[in-house]
Formats: C-alpha cells, sequence, structure tokens
C-alpha cells in the first residue's frame, strides 16, 4: 500500500537511517547538555523531587509498610521519568518538525523514534545513580543486570514507541489530543505500582492494576534493581502485550501518514 | 529521446476539509453532524493532470495563489498520495527546505551542517567529506563554531543554502527559494541553480517570481483551474500569463 514500510526502508541504506536517528538524537542530547553542564542534574532532579515528595507523604505521613522505600520510589520513578516524558511529549512531536515532514517524506517514523531515544538515552544515563542508591541500601549488583536491564528496555521501547506513534498521528488531526495524553498520563500514573506495591493493592483492584501494561514493566525494573530477579513469565506477558501496543500504534500511523502532509 | 523522469498520468488530487476535525475533539463533538459530513467532503486541488519531465530538464509551474503549485511538488517527493492516477518518479528527490528548516539555534554552524545534510537526505560520512567545501562555500568560516542562534538571519540563509549547494540530487524541488536574502546571496544562489541544471540534474521551480522562471526554466507549464492551461517554452507561457 501507500508509503508501505518495506519501499520505506528500500529506498535508503540502512547506514542512512542509521545516521539519521543518530543525528536527531544527538541534537536533542546536545542541546540539553550545551546550554548547561547541569543538563545531567536536570534529568535526575525530576524525579528525585518526585521521590522526595513522595517519601514524605507516604512513608513519613501516612507509613507504607515497605522496606527501603526511597530505593524503592527511584526504581520505578527513572523507567516512569522516560515513558512519561516520550509519551507526553509525542502529541506535539510531528507537529513541531511540520516543515521537514512536509518535504521530506521519509521522515515520518524517524522523527517519533529520535524523541523517544533521546529520552531513553537520558533514563540510560540515570541507571548509576540507581545502582548508586542500591549500594547504599546494600543492595549488590546482580549479574541477571546484564541481561535483564536491555531485556525491560527493549519492552518499554516498544510499548513507549507504539503509544508516541498513536498520539502523535492522532493529534495531528485531533489537535487536543495532547491535553488528553497529559490526562491519560496522570491517571496512569496512579495505576501504576510506582509509588506503592501491588501487595497493599485489594484483590478486586488487581485486574486494572495488571490490565495497566507499564505495570508488569515498573515491576520488572524494580525486581531487577532491589532483588536483582528477572521473572520470565512476567516479561512474556508485559513483553508481548507492549509489542501489541506497539503494532497498533505502527498500524494506525501507517494508515495515516499519506495524509500527514495535507493537514499540517 | 531522452528518458521521462517524472510521470503523471491523470492524476487528481483533492484536500479534505478537515477543519472540525482539527480544531479539536471538543470541536469534533460539537459539531458532530457537520464534522461527519465534512469526512466526505473534499475540495479539488489537481483534476486529472498528465504531464512528463525528461531528464535535465528544467520546469517551472507558474499559477494563481492556491491552484495546485506546491501540492505538485509534494506529490513529486511523495509527501502527498494522489486521489486517483499514477505518478513514477525516477532517481534521488531532493526537496529544497525553507532556508533554516532543520536548524537548531543552540547547535554550532558545524553541527548544523551535519544535521542538515543528514536531513537533506546524505549519510553522516558524505556530509563529513563535504564539510570543508560547505564552510568555505558559506564564507561563514570565523563563526562556524559559534552557535546559530547569534547569527544574522542572512547568515543562516547562506549557512542553509551551502548546505544545499554541496547535495548530489537527481530530482531538484524548489518552491520559491529564489526569493529569499539579499540582493548578493540571491546571485549566488542563482548561480547555483543554473550550475545545477548545467550538470544535467532535473530541476522543477515553484515560483511567483516570473522573471526567474524565465531566466532559469527552459519550460513552463501554467497550472488553472486544476488544470494545466498552457505548457510550452517558459518565455512564451510567462508572456500569456502576463497578458492574461
Amino acid at each position: 500500500m501507500l508509503l508501505n514500510f518495506q519501499s520505506f526502508l528500500q529506498s535508503k541504506s540502512y547506514q542512512y537511517y542509521f545516521d539519521l536517528v543518530s543525528v536527531l538524537v544527538a541534537k536533542e542530547l546536545k542541546v540539553r547538555y550545551k546550554n548547561s553542564l547541569l543538563g545531567y542534574f536536570w534529568s535526575l532532579l525530576n524525579p528525585i523531587a518526585l521521590a522526595i515528595i513522595f517519601y514524605f507523604a507516604f512513608k513519613v505521613i501516612m507509613r507504607v509498610p515497605i522496606e527501603n522505600y526511597s530505593f524503592f520510589l527511584l526504581c520505578g520513578l527513572f523507567p516512569w521519568q522516560w515513558f512519561a516524558n516520550s509519551v507526553g511529549s509525542s502529541p506535539m512531536v510531528l507537529l513541531g518538525n511540520a516543515s521537514l515532514i512536509k518535504k521530506v517524506n521519509f521522515l515520518t517514523y524517524i522523527i517519533p523514534l529520535a524523541s523517544i531515544l533521546n529520552d531513553a538515552v537520558h533514563f540510560l544515563l540515570t541507571i548509576p545513580v540507581i545502582l548508586l542508591f542500591g549500594f547504599l541500601f546494600k543492595v549488590t549488583p546482580s549479574p541477571v543486570y546484564v541481561w535483564g536491564i536491555p531485556c525491560w528496555f527493549v519492552a518499554q521501547f516498544f510499548l513507549t514507541y507504539g503509544l508516541s506513534l498513536l498520539f502523535s498521528s492522532i493529534n495531528l488531526f485531533f489537535r487536543d489530543l495532547e491535553r488528553l495524553v497529559s490526562l491519560f498520563l496522570l491517571l496512569l500514573f496512579y495505576l501504576t505500582p510506582v509509588f506503592y506495591d501491588v501487595s497493599l493493592v485489594p484483590k478486586e483492584y488487581h485486574g486494572i492494576i495488571f490490565l495497566n501494561p507499564a505495570t508488569g514493566i515498573i515491576i520488572g525494573w524494580r525486581d531487577l534493581f532491589m532483588k536483582g530477579a528477572f521473572d520470565v513469565g512476567l516479561y512474556f506477558v508485559y513483553f508481548f502485550y507492549s509489542l501489541g501496543i506497539f503494532f497498533v500504534g505502527f498500524f494506525i500511523f501507517r494508515k495515516l501518514s499519506p495524509r500527514f502532509a495535507e493537514v499540517l | 529521446m531522452q528518458e521521462s523522469v517524472v510521470i503523471f498520468e491523470r492524476v487528481t488530487k483533492s484536500y479534505p476539509t478537515y477543519t472540525y476535525i482539527t480544531a479539536g475533539f471538543k470541536n469534533f463533538l460539537i459539531h458532530l453532524p457537520k464534522s461527519l459530513k465534512g469526512f466526505k467532503k473534499r475540495y479539488t486541488v489537481l483534476r486529472e493532470i498528465s504531464f512528463q519531465i525528461t531528464k535535465g530538464e528544467c520546469v517551472g509551474f507558474i499559477g494563481r495563489n492556491g491552484v495546485g503549485k506546491s501540492t505538485l511538488l509534494g506529490l513529486i517527493a511523495g509527501v502527498l498520495k494522489p486521489d486517483s492516477g499514477k505518478i513514477v518518479v525516477k532517481g534521488r528527490v531532493s526537496p529544497l527546505l525553507e532556508l533554516g528548516a532543520g536548524f537548531h539555534p543552540d547547535l554550532t554552524g558545524r553541527e548544523n551542517i551535519i544535521l542538515n545534510g543528514v536531513l537533506l537526505g546524505m549519510t553522516k560520512a558524505e556530509v563529513k567529506a563535504k564539510l570543508d567545501f560547505i564552510v568555505d562555500f558559506s564564507g561563514l568560516k570565523d563563526f562556524i563554531d559559534q552557535p546559530i542562534r547569534t547569527y544574522s538571519s542572512g547568515m543562516v540563509a547562506r549557512l542553509a543554502f551551502s548546505v544545499i549547494a554541496h547535495l548530489d540530487p537527481e530530482i531538484l524541488l524548489i518552491d520559491e527559494i529564489l526569493a529569499v536574502g539579499d540582493v548578493d546571496f540571491q546571485k549566488k544562489s542563482f548561480q547555483k541553480i543554473l550550475e545545477f541544471k548545467e550538470k544535467g540534474i532535473t530541476i522543477v521551480l515553484v515560483s511567483h517570481s516570473l522573471d526567474s522562471i524565465v531566466k532559469v526554466c527552459d519550460r513552463a507549464i501554467w497550472l488553472e483551474n486544476g488544470g494545466i492551461k498552457m505548457d510550452g517554452e517558459a518565455k512564451e507561457v510567462v508572456s500569456a500569463y502576463l497578458r492574461s
């Protein structure tokens, strides 16, 4: 069909696509780290500030029975930050590059990809901070990290890219989607066991919590960093869930992409 | 007989009237009956247009505003899809972006050259190999490691055109680029386009500047009411257009 993905790949060499993505990601990273040497600090600040707030609210005031609560929070907040930043900015990502999309036809898939990879790099850079915290809480890094981190990374990548494709394409047609997406992310945050443990959730609500694709991924990251554990069953369920969401986003994006230049 | 590199066969292109949709979900739902009608209603810009452009030809499209000139370039670039008809394009298409599109103000001139070169279809290695020539051509050597937010708009235009000048396109699409920049810069870019033409690169130009069409193009196509009103030697078409 029109703008077929195969023909899209064949029209240029893989080397070219690799360069294109790397240049776009490098652009964002350079801009971020050029303006201030504190660029790295900024990407840490937000989740750490949230962690402090939640720690105060839920540990100091509400006294949740979770051990090592500050470490617990960071293990969930850093990956959440990647997911939320990428998905949250996705509605505007195509609109913001309108002048390019109207002229160059192979860029459409690449622009959301570069945007989420940029956030992914920030996330990867925060992993040493997680390890450092683990060290403070006497958690020794586990050899499981070596394959656990790439595995959960890939699962989260598909989920994030799928939702980004979905929201970035639909937002071109319904320009107020951005507001709905931020509301959606807010709701999803509370439905994701980032600042609570699933064991604290009453049984009858488990259905809703586990239906949320981010749930498995956050649990996966946390088990990995806190216990060096990797639940293969959990991984495959949420990996295929994420892959499914990716394909839904991908096909809707592909269906809509011939119309992008018409509405920009 | 030279090979045709751009072939349009009875191409029709219409635009949707998405007014209520692009205004967002809220407006879409408030005006639901009208919105649903809007899905079907389309506005036809080009109606069963057929033409061919042979390799190395330089063709200018003229016509009033909204007649579909930029749409035509979009169709050649493959960004827009026709409703019906067949479009064949053979060869690497390089669209000239609006000057400065794809630049980032916080990056240096050098970094922007690489970014822009890759966006326009070169690999990183190709841009890097040409980097010194591009910097030389731009005449911005002293500023090349400064962020381009410190550049004047004329300097940005020079940098952008220097990247374009070192592209290696087979089909070049130009949408009103000749009107940008100061007189010197216009001359220089004009010169470069003539150079492209001499190299045998196929050029499709859309412009309101009839002057530049006559100077650059061998052939002009006059669009009116969604169809081709006249197709012929640039000078003749332009003078007929002026008389109308």
